[in-house]
């Protein structure tokens, strides 16, 4: 049913190989898979997650593509967010977390036991809901990700961080007081100093958690602004209470309940005419 | 009616609150009284450079160094075992261990403090120092090392337990972020939950080192009971505490100045004490700012 | 080996230290405890309990310390209870934020750290000059109350912080007075955990020998105290008296005497964890 919808989209996509994307959708394990690579930068593929007996996510399976903006919406608890970390890796820690299913990075199972799960968050960034920044100066918090990857030329570091703040707007309101506390900076400057934290990586991917929900309009305005002009260089993926910001911002949108992904298709459709009356109810506000 | 009843409940409350401000005066005023008519015998400045503590022989001497260096020595060992290995512990115990580990784990790390120190005594010497004569031959039935070491398993749990309440305080956005960015457990420790909580752990150090300055028994035990200048772990020492249980044991005569050298010695280590917990209070009411 | 490589092996190398270090002081701990009971169980029996000491290895018992220490718990609670729950309960439920309870918060966190050997001081010149009790039960009891009085404040206090505003509030809201609330609401609810407090100090001051000895406790005194002037010892100081003897048959009889010490401390310990937990389940 999944990938009837999801083909869907390709035939509204002006690809053109959206024949073969079929092909290979259905001969899965075949020796096909090669270009979908190319096509998909991420898929999961009847994915469920349990916490103990609680079953958090049903049989998702899902295309993103590469250089896209996807939101993920849905009333809290719906296991959007839930579904977002596991992109990453990031319910590993949790205590009776199981996950099945399959899930793929440029074409690679994230969830086999030869990823290296530090390569793999390096290569999928995630910025969090609350402004999380460490209590370091600002340079050191940028740093961060690189110093703990080896890397000791300084020259090379003060260039990444410089590029990673320029990228997240930020360079010009802080490049003179780079050694201050990143504390002393305000929530919105916070979460973009997080996002460029997350840039000096060089990730492919940047996952969001609700990154504005701790911020007041004009931070979430700058913010959105922001993640827009990243779409060129990433891939985005962010969830959000918020659904005029899924319908600002995003290319695709899916719609998360009880740990079921409803409907997945391009923003403009789901918010204009949705094939599900429960999208259509929650987008209009009549739940959750 | 009621409000006068409620009126004495409260004082007699508040009586009972202070007399614990009762007993530090008391404690502060007993030492100092005592101390003070024995610096009228002793003077100040022999009693800080003097070499020798020698004030039940013939021959007097009242330098409070050898016994000072007696406690530092032993303290030292003992931070040096339970530093690394509480640390270790507290770093498992928060960023590792399964929940229910933790849970199960820490009651019984609390029972190595709770163990009489008598007990812990017997087993330095008894135990312990048999053990390290076999490597170390030149090993003094008496020593700071065996007191020190055993001291230093006593004070794991000083260590390790507050260092991990404030590891475990750090708020868990930190610790993603770090993860979120490819960093392992063990550097998400060291560079992010480490640092964030280096207020907490720095108090469990001091109390650490409190807590084995103040130590008794053990010492009293297994350390000797010659005062001696030294640093050498594997001879017999004294320390402060050690001294005032040996002059404790014996018969010594109320207002003789045998009698007052155990209070000079004590305001010594009340003094050292004093100031390790007033420290540690400090930074604990700072840290606690920087969480709320 | 790449960076990524080299650090998962750290991390990994980090645990099993980490394992290994949280295991090491509990195996000391067993293996010591084992061979205490290697050395003393054997020596343990009725007549080791109920003897007088002696001078003579074999023939000595423990009757005389082990009644001091149940004289010094007994009266050591008694003293010590009311006056640091009163003060826990002054501290938590009246004290406003001035001077005052800045003072004695403090204080207390001060006095938690005083090594005990200075209050062995202290009692040795208060209770036992000026107050002239001598070398008493009542002295030492007097002296260990103050010692584990920070214990019980504190544990006290922390207890009553766990109690829920809504009791008090349901309390005041049927005209209750403040104290009546206190008295019949958020005691009874904090019970357990300043019950837990209570034992562990206790049990702390079982074997404490320190302080005790500087009031000047004996390590031999011919008979149990019958009253609370009478001379007295402890089993922590017994203990310590037959370890300074060179003959091995002491050494047996301080390994059976401690067995039955930490017996004592370890069931104390015990009670204290059933109650706390007994105390969370109701709280939650």
């Amino acid at each position: 049913m999944e990938s009837r919808f999801i083909s869907e989209i390709n035939g509204k996509k002006n690809y053109s190989n959206t024949m073969s994307d079929m092909m290979s959708e259905k001969t899965e394990d075949a020796k096909t898979e090669a270009p979908i690579a190319e096509k998909y930068k991420l898929q999961t593929k009847d994915v469920n997650v349990f916490y103990g007996d609680f079953q958090a996510i049903k049989d998702i399976s899902m295309n993103i593509k590469p250089k896209s903006i996807t939101a993920f919406i849905g009333p809290s608890g719906c296991g959007k967010s839930t579904f977002l970390r596991l992109f990453n890796r990031m319910n590993d820690y949790i205590e009776d977390f199981k996950m099945e299913g399959k899930i793929k990075i440029d074409d690679k199972n994230i969830y086999k036991d030869k990823i290296q799960l530090e390569q793999l968050r390096k290569e999928v960034g995630m910025v969090f809901q609350k402004p999380n920044p460490f209590p370091k100066s600002i340079f050191e918090n940028v740093a961060y990700g690189l110093k703990i990857q080896g890397i000791k030329d300084k020259k090379l570091i003060a260039d990444r961080v410089e590029k990673a703040l320029v990228q997240a707007d930020l360079w010009n309101e802080v490049k003179d007081n780079l050694s201050k506390s990143a504390l002393t900076l305000s929530g919105g400057q916070q979460q973009r100093l997080c996002i460029a934290r997350t840039l000096a990586v060089e990730p492919s991917i940047i996952l969001m958690d609700e990154p504005t929900s701790a911020l007041d309009p004009i931070s979430t305005a700058k913010i959105e602004e922001l993640i827009h002009h990243l779409k060129q260089y990433y891939t985005i993926i962010i969830v959000t209470h918020n659904m005029q910001q899924a319908a600002r911002i995003s290319d695709y949108t899916a719609f998360f309940y009880m740990g079921e992904l409803i409907e997945f298709d391009k923003t403009k459709k789901i918010f204009t005419n949705p094939e599900k009356k429960r999208t259509e109810n929650y987008i209009t506000g009549r739940f959750g | 009616m009621r409000k006068i009843r409620e009126f004495i409940i409260e004082k007699t409350l508040l009586s009972s609150a202070l007399i614990t401000v009762a007993v530090t005066v008391g404690i502060i005023l007993v030492l100092a009284v005592e101390a003070f008519s024995f610096f009228r015998e002793v003077s100040i400045f022999d009693f800080f450079t003097d070499t020798e503590w020698t004030p039940l022989f013939t021959k007097k001497h009242y330098g409070i160094l050898p016994l000072l260096t007696g406690t530092l020595l032993t303290t030292f060992i003992a931070i040096s075992v339970a530093l690394p290995i509480g640390l270790s512990i507290s770093i498992y115990l928060s960023e590792y261990a399964p929940r229910s580990f933790r849970k199960t784990i820490k009651p019984l790390l609390e029972l190595l403090a709770a163990v009489p120190t008598v007990v812990y005594g017997f087993f330095a010497l008894v135990v312990v120092t048999p053990f390290l004569q076999q490597f170390i031959p030149s090993l003094s039935g008496f020593n700071s090392l065996s007191a020190g070491i055993v001291m230093g398993i006593m004070i794991i749990p000083f260590v390790s337990s507050l260092s991990e309440d404030a590891l475990f305080a750090v708020p868990k956005a930190l610790r993603e972020a770090s993860y979120g960015m490819g960093a392992t457990r063990l550097q998400t420790a060291f560079k992010v939950v480490v640092p964030a909580a280096s207020s907490g752990i720095i108090v469990s150090i001091i109390l650490a080192i409190s807590r084995a300055i103040g130590e008794t028994m053990i010492v009293a035990i297994a350390a000797g009971q010659q005062p001696r200048l030294t640093l050498d772990p594997t001879v017999p020492v004294e320390t402060i505490t050690a001294y005032i249980v040996q002059v404790s044991l014996g018969d010594v005569q109320h207002g003789s100045l045998e009698y007052k050298t155990i209070f000079a010695a004590g305001i010594t280590l009340f003094a050292l004490t004093f100031l390790l917990n007033t420290l540690s209070f400090q930074i604990r009411k700072k840290f606690r700012q920087k969480y709320d | 080996m790449t960076n990524v490589q080299k650090n998962r092996l750290k991390d990994q190398l980090f645990k099993f230290w980490g394992i290994a270090c949280t295991l090491i002081g509990l195996v000391l701990l067993v293996i010591f405890i084992g061979g205490i009971l290697i050395d003393g169980l054997s020596r343990i029996d009725w007549a080791f309990i109920t003897d007088l000491p002696s001078r003579k290895a074999e023939k000595s018992g423990i009757w005389t310390p082990l009644m001091g220490s149940v004289w010094i718990l007994v009266l050591t609670a008694i003293i010590s209870f009311p006056i640091s729950v009163a003060a826990g309960v002054y501290l938590e439920e009246y004290a406003k934020k001035n001077r005052l309870s800045a003072l004695l918060e403090i204080n207390i966190s001060n006095l938690a750290g005083v090594p005990s050997i200075i209050y062995g001081l202290l009692g040795l010149e208060v209770f036992v000059r000026i107050m002239n009790l001598g070398a008493s039960v009542l002295a030492g009891a007097l002296t260990l109350s103050l010692l584990i009085l920070p214990i019980i404040i504190v544990a006290t206090r922390e207890a009553i912080k766990a109690v829920p505003g809504s009791i008090r509030d349901a309390s005041y809201a049927l005209g209750a007075s403040k104290w009546q609330t206190i008295w019949n609401q958020v005691l009874p609810a904090s019970s357990g955990g300043i019950l837990t407090g209570v034992i562990l100090a206790l049990s702390r001051a079982v074997g404490e020998a320190a302080p005790l000895i500087i009031v000047g406790a004996l390590a031999y005194v011919p008979f149990a105290p019958q009253g609370p002037l009478d001379q007295f010892s402890v089993l922590p100081i017994q203990i310590f008296n037959w370890i300074s003897r060179p003959q091995q048959g002491f050494i047996d009889n301080a390994a059976a005497a401690i067995i039955i010490l930490l017996l004592i401390t370890f069931i104390m310990n015990g009670i204290a964890v059933y109650f706390r937990n007994k105390w969370q389940k109701k709280l939650q």
